[in-house]
């Protein structure tokens, strides 16, 4: 294979001062432990069989989510990929919904209909887990669009991969969003696999800031790595969009440290790669930072750490004491229900 | 009883739907200051203004998944799709998202979006404009798909679709938007079948552009002794099948006049399921007029003989009758 090895680009793991205090500091910190460990123990239990289909984890991308959906208000939209566990915990989806409908059971978050890839909660205003790349960036601009109309001051968040940035819907909907002004958060996850194809060998412009910046749209280009990269730059594109200044791109550097899903080979990148990428995780990097600065103690990180674990131990045995939707309920919420003719 | 155009009552609906309710706005391709490619949505920019009356680009998943997600956010979009062959393009927001999304998310997120778009053949606009895939839409769960063949039905369906916390499809032969007829105070149901020609012989099933052919079908058929009725579906999904069997047992034999192609036809379902229901009321074995299997050629003579034409109607009709 000619392609370049992307490895050749990495730059060095977040370093540097945290311009936050304990407590925003340490919030960012518990949740990312939060989505750790439970993806950690959705791939054990995975293996167990107790959850099936695809199972798509996030472990490596934490920075991501954390970083933007700390950005946002609770009545933000978020608009998410079939790559969105850690969108929905953040969003305020309880662990133990997310867990019980990866079980498939009905006290999950989509009642068991959905599974990994198609976590709901409308009252969180999580509108998917979407699984058609690039789905729902037009499902984005059409949220905002509604907003706009009723005069309701919301950002939309979307988030897609850089997969995303290849297909149609990717140019329809950010052009919408763009000739229109609509208050759209578009969040790139940039983590540099499509599935397994590299950008570089399928993306002719690999600059995907230029791409978005075609449309004639504010971007960003940020290192997905760094927790508080992502916070500041969210921070600043959330302000821009909610005070009505039209669509802003941003794209977040990452790296998935796990297969694509769990039926996934890894045949296609370097094992030396993604030791590399290692060097540069998230929740080390910042840790490691936090504690230069005298803002977290080991202590306090294993008391994090256990307050996680404790909370993924719950959920748990919350999916595994869930039960089974009735058989007799299948076609239910193919139709809104309604009163007789 | 007001008499209009086809065209003309699906104006007026929009134009009602526009007045009676601040969430309602149209969108698509050149529905504003161009007027609409079939000039439905005429002078409702003018009326309404470019925030209600939105032209869009030419990017059909883009603004209709625009629309599942306005619809989800609070509003009641109706989005126009030029013709039924550009609406491929959209097929998989209206397939994957708008059909999909309340199931998937376990009944929370509901999408009360209406698509309107042209359809059919008669106009020799050849092979990219022209085809009738209304079976494709019907044969998705969670969609609704309606086919108003008259001019009460064109006025009447759009208020019942809006009504319609879930996803519509709305389907409007070419050849029907000059179409004249009255229209009526009454609301119209999106439920049923309706019997546009009672009769006792046969039983004429139809949709869409093919009812006005039908309808001259049964007239002649008259002349020869055979009295046909026609029933028009209304309702392409889901299918009212209880008017459907309850004529068919009483004429005890059935003719399905589809435009789509025969093979995977909405015709060989509506066939198939009589064959399930009323097997044993038959006196005849089933027949269908559909479009030829090619696409829609442009040259007028050919146009003519791939579609579903009166004679072919009353040729079929006869057969079934017999002797």
């Amino acid at each position: 294979m000619s392609t370049p090895s992307p490895a050749a680009a990495i730059p060095p793991p977040p370093s540097g001062p945290v311009p936050y205090g304990r407590e925003t500091a340490l919030a960012l910190l518990a949740d990312m432990l939060r989505i750790r460990r439970m993806e950690e123990k959705c791939a054990e239990v995975y293996g167990a069989g107790k959850i099936r289909g695809f199972l798509h984890l996030y472990i490596g991308e934490e920075a991501v989510a954390t970083g933007a959906v700390h950005a946002l208000l609770p009545e933000d939209n978020v608009v998410a990929t079939y790559r969105e566990h850690a969108h929905a915990l953040l969003c305020g989806v309880s662990m133990d919904a997310i867990m019980a409908e990866m079980y498939g059971k009905q006290e999950g978050c989509s009642r068991g209909r959905g599974g990994s890839m198609h976590l709901f909660d409308s009252r969180a205003r999580l509108f998917g887990g979407n699984a058609i790349v690039g789905g729902g960036l037009p499902l984005a601009a059409g949220l905002a669009l509604a907003d706009r109309m009723q005069g309701i001051s919301r950002v939309t968040a979307c988030f897609f991969g850089e997969g995303a940035m290849a297909e149609g819907a990717f140019h329809e909907a950010v052009n919408l969003a763009a000739l229109w002004q609509l208050p759209v958060l578009f969040c790139c996850e940039n983590n540099l696999y499509a599935m397994g194809t590299a950008l570089t060998r399928s993306e002719a412009q690999t600059d995907l800031c230029a791409k978005a910046a075609s449309y004639n749209m504010p971007t960003l280009r940020v290192d997905g790595m760094d927790v508080v990269a992502v916070h500041e730059a969210a921070q600043l594109a959330v302000a821009r969009v909610r005070a009505g200044q039209g669509p802003f791109f941003i794209e977040f550097q990452t790296y998935r440290f796990r297969a694509h899903s769990m039926f996934d080979a890894e045949l296609y990148r370097d094992k030396a790669e993604v030791l590399e990428w290692k060097t540069r995780g998230p929740i080390h990097t910042f840790s490691a930072r936090l504690k230069q600065q005298g803002l977290l103690t080991e202590g306090k990180f294993l008391a994090l750490d256990a307050a996680a674990n404790q909370e993924v131990e719950r959920a748990v045995a919350f999916a595994e004491a869930g039960t089974l939707e009735p058989v007799s309920d299948l076609l239910r919420d193919v139709h809104t229900p309604r009163g007789p003719a | 009883m007001t008499r209009m155009s086809y065209r003309e009552a699906m104006r007026e609906a929009l134009r009602a739907a526009l007045q009676s309710d601040p969430r309602v706005f149209l969108m698509g391709e050149d529905i504003g200051r161009y007027g609409g490619t079939y000039a439905v949505s005429k002078g409702l920019l003018e009326e309404f203004g470019p925030e209600r009356v939105r032209d869009t680009p030419l990017s059909e998943l883009g603004f209709v998944g625009a629309g599942v997600g306005a619809a989800i956010g609070g509003m009641r979009p109706i989005v126009e799709v030029m013709t039924v062959n550009f609406s491929l393009l959209a097929l998989d927001q209206i397939v994957n998202s708008a059909a999909v999304l309340r199931h998937m998310s376990g009944g929370q997120v509901s999408v009360p979006l209406v698509v309107r778009m042209a359809t059919g053949a008669g106009r020799q606009l050849a092979a990219q404009h022209s085809h009738s895939l209304e079976n494709w839409y019907a044969h998705v769960p969670g969609l609704t798909v309606l086919a108003p063949a008259t001019v009460a039905d064109a006025r009447g369906m759009l208020a019942a679709a809006l009504d319609d916390p879930d996803p519509v499809i709305i389907f409007e032969h070419v050849q029907l938007y000059n179409l004249e007829g009255e229209i009526s105070s009454e609301p119209v149901d999106i439920r049923h079948a309706a019997v546009r020609r009672p009769g006792t012989r046969v039983s004429l099933i139809t949709y869409g552009g093919c009812l006005p052919k039908t309808l001259e079908a049964a007239e002649l058929l008259a002349r020869e002794g055979i009295d046909a009725e026609v029933l028009d579906l209304r309702v392409l999904r889901p299918l009212d099948m209880q008017t459907i069997v309850a004529s068919v047992r009483k004429t005890r034999r059935a003719l399905v006049i589809d435009e789509g192609w025969k093979t995977g036809s909405l015709a060989g379902e509506i066939m198939a399921q009589i064959v399930e229901q009323a097997f044993y009321d038959l006196d005849a074995p089933l027949a269908r007029v559909c479009s030829a299997e090619v696409p829609i050629p442009y040259a007028r003579h050919m146009e003519e003989a791939a579609l579903p034409q009166v004679p072919k109607i009353v040729a079929a009709a006869r057969a079934l009758c017999g002797p």
